[in-house]
């Protein structure tokens, strides 16, 4: 499938080229395990929002990768979603992780949809649409895809802002009384002893 | 549940789901049929989502570690390795060899139950139960070797932030042969019952077909993409763990039946290959065992502090049962990691339903639906709208429909 497998440092080299100064970071990680420590490489690049695309198409032109997910952070000012794919995979040890970092701004929440290159994408980018507020520009399928119908709009459960889950949707388990209609437990309660509360 | 399309008409429409409280991961299914044919499908997951993300961005990484325990009540090692494993990156420590090893043989442990159960709920969907009591009766060996080890038999709590919390000593090693042996000598037998038997072939041969070029696009993960001719496992492709260590090779039908044609049948072939696999990953580990201790750091103020101390962002990876479960955690010195995604298995493979299920008859869809090995049995309960009237069926009804298949067929 793959005519040539390029190093870790060649793929950077392959954004720079491309994106020049658009690609605001890009650090290659080994991770050695196990009593041989072998190496396992992971490929962190981060470009500027408008380059996702091209960037993709980049990762495309070097070998089709898999997408695992996309991932993403609420940093406060701004979103951060990364796309993480395997490229290179059925070499035995040759299996990059390659994720790729855009950063959008609260005040435009847009990220066009990747689907058309990678049919697969449209199940997390829903994901994110619900879980995030990020609007995916051109996705074949907006509905929902975990959350309930009758979930509130305009929440989005994985926002640390004013658009998080409210304290008003929280049940904690320990504040949540044996209920009253209940038969009586089995076995009665034990004798309470001095000084032991409730 | 909008079902669409006008009563009385074809395609019928016809729900199957959503909740049934014996479910792990219940799943709303709507397909348009054109009498016995399926024309199209869509489903709605997420029926119980129970936001265990956004739990877990409230704790610690030492209780999130249980908390992925709980993730699944069949991977119960997958999450937590991939989450330890993403944490472990972060804080930039090192896992002990004997660890590395201790938690290659739990997960191969599980993936021999997960096939294996996996193995006779197939079949029962077929209808051939006295092959379900027996895949389900020699699963219980590696359920009680798991207990033997970890002390669980579901939710495993072996895995811990920087090793495992418990050893495997040498006075074990027999028993865990004892299951080796008991699974090699197994092997051939069951291979045979499940690939040999005549109504299985019938029913499983060219149905719920998913092609090499439909797997790459739909990113599906694990024995689906491998019964699909895609060659990749994680435990191959990228050594972590005791994986790098290991001779293996990813498990392909065209290697054992000499063609792939990415039907329901590849996929039993490569899940019973696999159990093999995985007996001989346990032996290699057993054989070459490192020694030292099992835990980076086992006083948990030490290892709760230095998790605090962590900043960065990682993603681990295992290969469960079912395919790649990864976990993608940034944290940033606080007490709860800023970001963690879980991703399941069965996340990737549920998109590949609609393009399996296409053209296939009503009868082939329990068969086909647990043919990806999904976290969930959706034919539970259907309901049938033909002429605007509504009838139930329950799961055990769709069952009987796909049982008297297997008879029809057999004449």
């Amino acid at each position: 499938m793959t005519v040539q497998i390029l190093r870790p440092e060649e793929i950077v080299e392959r954004f720079r080229g491309a994106f020049g100064e658009n690609v605001l970071e890009a650090i290659v990680k080994e991770r050695k395990e196990g009593a041989r420590k072998n190496p396992a490489t992971n490929i962190w690049i981060r470009l500027k929002q408008e380059y996702l695309k091209p960037g993709i198409q980049t990762l495309i032109e070097i070998s089709f990768p898999h997408l695992s997910v996309i991932a993403g952070s609420d940093l406060g000012e701004e979103v951060e979603l990364v796309y993480i794919f395997s490229l290179y995979y059925g070499v035995r040890h040759g299996e990059y992780m390659v994720s790729i970092a855009v950063r959008l701004p609260k005040s435009d929440l847009r990220i066009p949809t990747i689907s058309d290159l990678i049919p697969g994408a449209v199940f997390t980018e829903r994901e994110k649409q619900e879980m995030l507020g990020v609007e995916v520009v051109g996705i074949p399928d907006p509905r929902r895809l975990f959350l309930p119908e009758d979930f509130p709009e305009g929440v989005y459960p994985w926002r640390k802002d004013e658009t998080g889950i409210p304290d008003s949707m929280i049940k904690n388990l320990w504040q949540v009384k044996r209920p009253k209609e209940r038969a009586a437990p089995p076995v009665e309660a034990k004798e309470k002893k001095g000084g032991v509360q409730e | 549940m909008n079902t669409g399309g006008k009563p009385g008409t074809v395609p019928y429409t016809v729900p199957i789901g959503p909740v049934h409280p014996a479910l792990k991961e219940p799943v709303m299914f709507t397909f348009k049929m054109n009498g016995e044919v399926v024309e199209s499908v869509d489903f709605a997951p997420g029926q119980t989502h129970r936001g265990i993300e956004w739990m877990g961005m409230r704790r610690n990484p030492v209780q999130i570690v249980h908390l992925t325990d709980r993730i699944c009540g069949i991977c119960g090692v997958s999450h937590s390795l991939a989450f330890a494993r993403a944490v472990e990156q972060i804080m930039g420590i090192d896992v002990p060899a004997r660890a590395d090893y201790v938690r290659t043989i739990v997960a191969e442990l599980e993936r021999i139950q997960s096939h294996l159960l996996w193995a006779g709920v197939a079949v029962h969907e077929l209808g051939f139960d006295s092959l379900f009591y027996l895949a389900w009766r020699v699963r219980e060996e590696s359920m009680d070797v798991i207990e033997y080890i970890t002390g669980n038999r579901v939710n495993y709590g072996i895995v811990q932030i920087g090793g495992v919390r418990r050893d495997i000593t040498e006075e074990q090693y027999p028993r865990i042969k004892r299951c080796l042996t008991y699974y090699r000598d197994l092997q051939d037998k069951l291979f045979h019952l499940f690939m040999n038997d005549a109504s299985i072939r019938m029913r499983c041969r060219d149905h719920g077909v998913l092609s090499r070029e439909e797997a790459i696009k739909l990113c599906v993960v694990g024995p689906t993409a491998r019964a699909s001719g895609v060659k990749m496992d994680v435990r191959v492709d990228y050594p972590y763990s005791a994986y790098g260590d290991m001779e293996i090779e990813p498990v392909m039908p065209d290697a054992i039946l000499g063609e792939t044609r990415g039907d329901v049948y590849d996929r039993i072939v490569v899940r019973l290959v696999e159990i093999g696999q995985s007996v001989e990953i346990i032996q290699q580990c057993l054989d070459h065992m490192p020694d030292g201790p099992v835990m980076w750091e086992s006083k948990y103020p030490k290892l709760l502090s230095a998790c605090k101390k962590a900043a960065g962002e990682a993603v681990g990876r295992h290969e469960a049962p079912r395919g790649e479960v990864l976990h993608y955690v940034r944290m940033d010195g606080q007490e709860a990691p800023a970001t963690w995604k879980v991703k399941g298995s069965s996340y990737s493979n549920l998109i590949s339903w609609p393009v399996m299920l296409k053209g296939e008859q009503i009868a082939d869809i329990p068969i086909i639906v647990a043919s990806i090995d999904p976290c969930l049995s959706c034919t539970d309960r259907v309901a049938v709208i033909r002429g605007g009237r509504r009838e139930v069926m329950t799961k055990e009804e769709l069952t009987r429909l796909s049982i008297e298949k297997t008879r029809r067929l057999k004449g």
